[in-house]
């Protein structure tokens, strides 16, 4: 499903990534993990559209689509969805307007019809069951004043409605209480299926509790220095990330 | 330039929509301004004396006064002597119903929406359609008759209801107000005429459409609305002129009455022509609105959606005469290109327990500059005394300005006035993240814009907020690279 070969990116002429290679296929969760200042968040930016990064080298390709030819909205359309590690507030545009406005346009690019009201309205309530989401939070302006937790159960609830064959979540664990965790885990765990597939990234091994992940990738100085499975996050756990810098540094100086 | 702006500045270039123009036959008076033109527009209305005279009046005071320099715009000297007075669709005898009204006529305004057939409309609106100088026609006048609710032109409302407008006539803005009031007060042709007889609620909406057709004529309309005690009305204007590559003048004046109890709400949507991208042709809009709750416990609101106008300069204001009185002032102020406008509100506090609120949300895209500037007055009577003024201003692009200009003056110490400013940037990050959920940055726009607007659209009547959140789109909207 998504093919990243030899990804090179840098902001303001500052290499960030060197060099990524990932294959992810329908139905895999993928966790990337890594030190501050690795690149994760780097990765999931670029792979969403954001502008500020100038891509040097390598390519993306999406279901076949040459990924990093498309346009940020396009890459939505067709099915990349970013789950923000710092959602944006809009003041005065209510999330259901938000979203409404989205899921059409989104259907509208996949060739469905778009929903009345009524049939949105109807979506929606069965997609706020996934994330305990509370309806009088929809009709307040998008993300202004919400709470950490619930910004981040309204990006998964957005994840939802928008039915994304890729998923990347930022950090989406960063500022959660462990009840918080439980309840944005089992809405991303419940969208799962074999059709789509999920990247993870994130600090701390907590969150993969939650959301099992099929493969584990360790990003350090703009490349993936490590890759194994769930047991990978469990080591990393207990030996922090110190044993793979000392590794991949002193492979630099030899 | 960033990203940024450059996505900002590739739709906030986009074309005026009622730039065109029709030809059709036209009474004008000679260009130029004097005397004797003054005669000749009051002698083409057959108005009665009094007015004449009120009117040249007017012009003497006008003579001896200067055109104001204070506001934060700039354009080139008006040369008032090379401007037409009035000018008029020819039409044979004057219409009794809109089944006589020029079908030409008519077909301006279905261009621009409006519908003046009565059995075609839903929405239970009356309207009066005021072409360059005169109004064509005014609908649902049965229906709102029955009710002894008047609603006409200001032509017509001086042959038939005199004594109303001799009363009311610069009882607001007087003749002396200000450069454009009296100037205004000399030449002005048409206009709407509302009066709300004692505990009367008007059932629908009223509206006035202005449109400027001819060339090198200035409009100046009159609006003169009164609500006796207990009684209600909600007004609505909406304005469009032809593009033209020379700028036009509109100097109009608005004056409302309230009476005890009475509540007036009056709206705009004004989307004169702006001027092309390089800042060439567009309306000159230097309005005087004002409005005085005379008595107890009245309310007066503004609400206003400006889109349009090369040059605005505009002060919708309320005189909180009566005790309990309420002023309100809505509004929403959109420069794009080399658009300027000037524009707030004066609230004069004079009565007891006398409120005010002020909403004014700018937004400036392009090379525009947009500027609020408000007055909040409490006079030494009027205990307890209570303002408050948001003014927020919303930036695209690194190369317009908005500026804020406040003024208070409190002469009562038990006066409470509160004042709250901002001034933000469309962000990347907002536009960002509505593409990443599957928006286009056009839509975005529209989006974030109307979400920030909304406190003011909310105030407007339902069908008119549609019509404004479109035409705030379209205002910043253009091409997408």
């Amino acid at each position: 499903m998504l093919s990243i070969k030899n990804l090179h990116a840098s902001i303001e002429g500052t290499p960030i990534l060197r060099g990524i290679n990932l294959e992810v296929k329908a139905g895999e969760v993928h966790a990337i993990m890594g030190p501050n200042g690795s690149g994760k968040s780097t990765l999931a930016s670029v792979l969403a559209g954001r502008e500020e990064y100038e891509v040097t080298e390598g390519e993306v390709s999406f279901k076949g689509k040459d990924l990093l030819d498309l346009a940020p909205e396009d890459r939505a359309r067709e099915g990349v969805f970013l789950a923000f590690q710092y959602p944006v507030e809009i003041p005065g545009v209510s999330s259901t307007n938000f979203l409404r406005t989205a899921v059409n346009q989104v259907r509208e690019y996949r060739g469905l019809e778009s929903l009345d009201a009524v049939k949105f309205l109807t979506m929606m309530k069965e997609k706020m069951k996934l994330v305990e989401i509370d309806q009088k939070l929809l009709s307040r302006s998008l993300n202004e004043g919400f709470s950490g937790g619930e910004k981040k159960r309204n990006e998964i609830f957005q994840m939802a409605m928008l039915e994304p064959t890729l998923s990347i979540l930022d950090e989406t664990d960063s500022g959660l209480d462990i009840d918080a965790l439980r309840i944005v885990s089992n809405g991303v765990n419940q969208l799962k299926s074999k059709d789509n597939a999920t990247i993870v990234v994130t600090h701390y091994q907590r969150l993969l509790d939650y959301i099992v992940p099929d493969f584990v990738h360790v990003l350090y100085k703009g490349k993936i220095v490590k890759s194994g499975t769930k047991d990978l996050a469990l080591e990393l756990e207990e030996k922090g990330y110190d044993w793979i810098k000392e590794a991949v540094d002193s492979e630099a100086t030899v | 330039m960033s990203k940024d702006n450059q996505i900002l500045e590739e739709f906030t270039s986009k074309e005026y929509e009622h730039g065109w123009s029709v030809n059709f036959e036209a009474d004008e008076a000679p260009i130029g301004l004097n005397e004797e033109i003054i005669k000749w527009i009051s002698a083409k209305k057959e108005e009665p004396q009094w007015l004449l005279e009120w009117r040249l009046k007017a012009f003497k005071t006008w003579q001896n006064m200067t055109e104001p320099n204070w506001a934060n715009v700039t354009y080139p000297k008006i040369d008032l002597q090379s401007l037409r007075y009035y000018s008029a669709p020819k039409q044979n005898n004057k219409p009794k119903s809109l089944d006589e009204v020029d079908p030409e006529l008519l077909q301006i305004y279905e261009r621009l929406g409006i519908n003046l057939n009565e059995q075609k409309k839903l929405q239970g609106i009356a309207v009066d359609a005021v072409l360059d100088s005169v109004s064509v026609a005014t609908t649902f006048k049965g229906t709102l008759s029955k009710l002894g609710i008047i609603f006409c032109s200001f032509s017509e409302a001086v042959k038939e209801h005199p004594e109303l407008v001799k009363k009311y006539l610069g009882s607001v803005v007087p003749m002396t107000d200000n450069y454009y009031a009296a100037l205004n007060s000399a030449v002005f042709s048409d206009g709407s005429f509302c009066y709300i007889p004692k505990g009367v609620r008007c059932p629908m909406e009223l509206s006035t459409y202005f449109r400027i057709n001819a060339a090198n004529t200035g409009q100046f309309e009159r609006t003169l609305i009164v609500a006796e005690d207990d009684s209600y009305v909600s007004y609505l204007e909406g304005c469009t002129a032809p593009q033209r590559d020379e700028n036009q003048l509109h100097a109009a004046v608005v004056e409302i009455y309230a009476s005890k109890n009475a509540e007036v709400k009056y709206s705009t949507v004004q989307n004169w022509f702006p001027g092309d991208k390089e800042g060439k042709g567009g309306i000159y809009n230097f309005v005087t609105k004002r409005g005085i709750c005379a008595g107890d416990n009245s309310k007066i609101s503004w609400t206003q959606v400006e889109t349009g106008s090369a040059v605005t300069w505009k002060y919708p204001s309320c005189i909180l005469k009566g005790d309990n009185s309420i002023g309100e002032f809505y509004s929403v102020a959109v420069t794009n290109n080399y658009q300027q406008a000037d524009t707030g509100t004066k609230m004069i506090h004079i009565g007891k327990n006398t409120k005010s609120r002020i909403v004014s949300k700018g937004i400036s895209a392009g090379k525009s500059q947009n500027s609020y500037r408000g007055q909040v007055q409490v006079m030494k009577r009027a205990d307890n005394a209570r303002n408050f003024s948001q003014c927020d201003s919303l930036l695209m692009g690194d190369k317009c300005g908005a500026h804020t200009f406040p003024y208070i003056d409190i002469n009562n110490s038990t006066a409470k006035v509160e004042h709250e400013a901002t001034t933000s940037k469309i962000g990347e990050d907002q536009l960002f993240y509505c593409n990443q959920r599957g928006i286009s940055t056009e839509d975005a726009v529209a989006l974030i814009v109307n979400g920030y607007a909304k406190e003011v659209l909310n105030q407007l009547p339902m069908e008119f907020a549609v019509e404004a959140q479109k035409l705030l789109a379209l205002t910043l909207e253009g091409s997408v690279g």
